[in-house]
């Protein structure tokens, strides 16, 4: 019997689902990534000691911390496939686009849950103070949005690679470095409590970033996904 | 009228050749058995039949009803069990199927999955997780995945490997079924599994 309805929507899903069911038993990506997030919080926090530090530095830290801590997880969604010698299962029952979708969310999920434990703990322990909290969320959603869409693409180009783990980091960081530059400096700016008009232009091109990004690879990853 | 051309298919791996103008025709309700030693391409003929690998040169032409299927639309009449091609181990073997079906677009009831699993001996041990079977239990799951979508080729590499007595039972009930509904291609070393096959393709040479 064959399902009619949405299957541009169902299969994504399904896969999305699959991923977290996957993750919560296997621990695979969420284990490595929030001890190498608390433990890089930890030791900035203890190096830092009692030593007030200024806005943009902090805002640095925030996305240095946050960039490493992904770059430990974000790739896992497609070398688990490949180490586990899943992928060619996955080829042969789902469509390159709903790999990608259901990849991409799954990702995104992850990182905001990332997002979500560092948060609170960059407050507590370095005194992070926000002061505009609609454009500092308004950052982070659309730096986390274009840092997923482009690292999801690159997790499926370096899980063909020999050395994946190193690859991806090196490969991902000049992709990311516009973005990384525009977050910390939008993240300063709601810092520092400074108006729309001066966040606009950051938040326009994370806008950009993220729309050419998640158009591009999804373009792309039927050609990297079946080679 | 279902067939399966392949034209002067040839695949090298870097500059190794593994077969070279390969081509063959299988037509409706008959096997293919495809045999030769290890390293002779057994498996990557499947695989590149399936899609997973791309030929350098050559065409394969998967015709149903007259027409060819279109490349991107072979995946729905095709299914492949091979030894390298695993389950999610995480998952239960109901989960297993769930999923592998639900991604398809498949609507099967959870009466029917259990169905499919206690057909092929593994009755009582559908809400355990894959990783735990052993070798054999985990082939069986493999060919109640392959025939979900009913598929009008099936592709099957070494299928007896590791099945005891009543798989390999099984594996039969399920080849003559295969052979009423379109084409079989099984790639095996196994000298009773060519007894199977109407036709015989040696990569010896």
């Amino acid at each position: 019997m064959e399902r009619k309805f949405f299957p541009l929507i169902i299969e994504p899903l399904t896969l999305f689902s699959k991923e977290i069911k996957s993750e919560l038993r296997t621990r695979y990506a969420l284990n490595a990534v929030l001890m190498f997030a608390i433990v890089t919080l930890t030791v900035i926090g203890i190096s830092v000691g009692q030593y007030a530090l200024n806005s943009k530095i902090l805002a640095s830290l925030f996305w240095v911390v946050l960039f490493f801590s992904s770059m430990s997880g974000l790739a896992n969604v497609f070398i688990k496939e490949e180490e586990k010698k899943t992928s060619d299962l996955l080829k042969l029952v789902a469509k390159p686009s709903t790999v990608f979708l259901g990849k991409f969310f799954f990702n995104l999920l992850f990182f905001f849950f990332l997002e979500l434990i560092i948060i609170p703990l960059f407050i507590l322990l370095l005194g992070l103070e926000i002061q505009n909290f609609l454009f500092f969320f308004s950052v982070l959603i659309l730096s986390s949005l274009g840092l997923v869409s482009a690292t999801t693409i690159i997790g499926a180009i370096v899980s063909k690679a020999q050395v994946k783990s190193a690859l991806f980091p090196v490969l991902s960081f000049p992709i990311l470095l516009p973005l990384l530059i525009t977050a910390i400096d939008g993240t300063y700016l709601s810092i520092q409590k400074i108006g729309l008009s001066y966040n606009a232009d950051n938040l326009k091109f994370l806008f950009s970033y993220f729309m050419v990004m998640l158009v591009l690879s999804f373009l792309l990853f039927e050609f990297i996904w079946k080679e | 009228m279902i067939s399966l051309q392949v034209n002067n298919l040839t695949k090298y791996f870097d500059q190794r050749k593994v077969f070279k103008d390969l081509s063959f025709i299988v037509e409706d309700n008959s096997c293919l058995v495809v045999i030769g030693k290890n390293g002779s391409g057994k498996t990557t003929l499947l695989k590149i039949l399936a899609g997973l690998y791309s030929p350098n040169e050559g065409e394969i032409k998967y015709n149903l009803g007259g027409k060819t299927i279109k490349k991107d639309q072979t995946k729905k009449f095709l299914s492949l069990v091979a030894p390298d091609l695993n389950l999610y181990d995480e998952l239960t073997a109901l989960e297993n199927l769930k999923f592998l079906s639900k991604i398809q677009s498949l609507s099967f009831g959870e009466d029917d999955l259990l169905k499919k699993i206690h057909d092929a001996g593994l009755k009582s041990r559908e809400n355990d997780l894959v990783g735990s079977f052993s070798s054999g239990m985990k082939q069986k799951l493999k060919i109640v995945f392959a025939l979900l979508n009913q598929p009008k080729f099936l592709l099957l590499d070494e299928p007896s490997s590791n099945l005891d007595e009543d798989g390999i039972a099984y594996l039969e009930r399920r080849i003559s079924e295969q052979k009423k509904r379109g084409i079989l291609i099984l790639a095996t070393n196994n000298k009773k599994e060519t007894e199977y096959g109407e036709k015989i393709l040696s990569l010896d040479n």
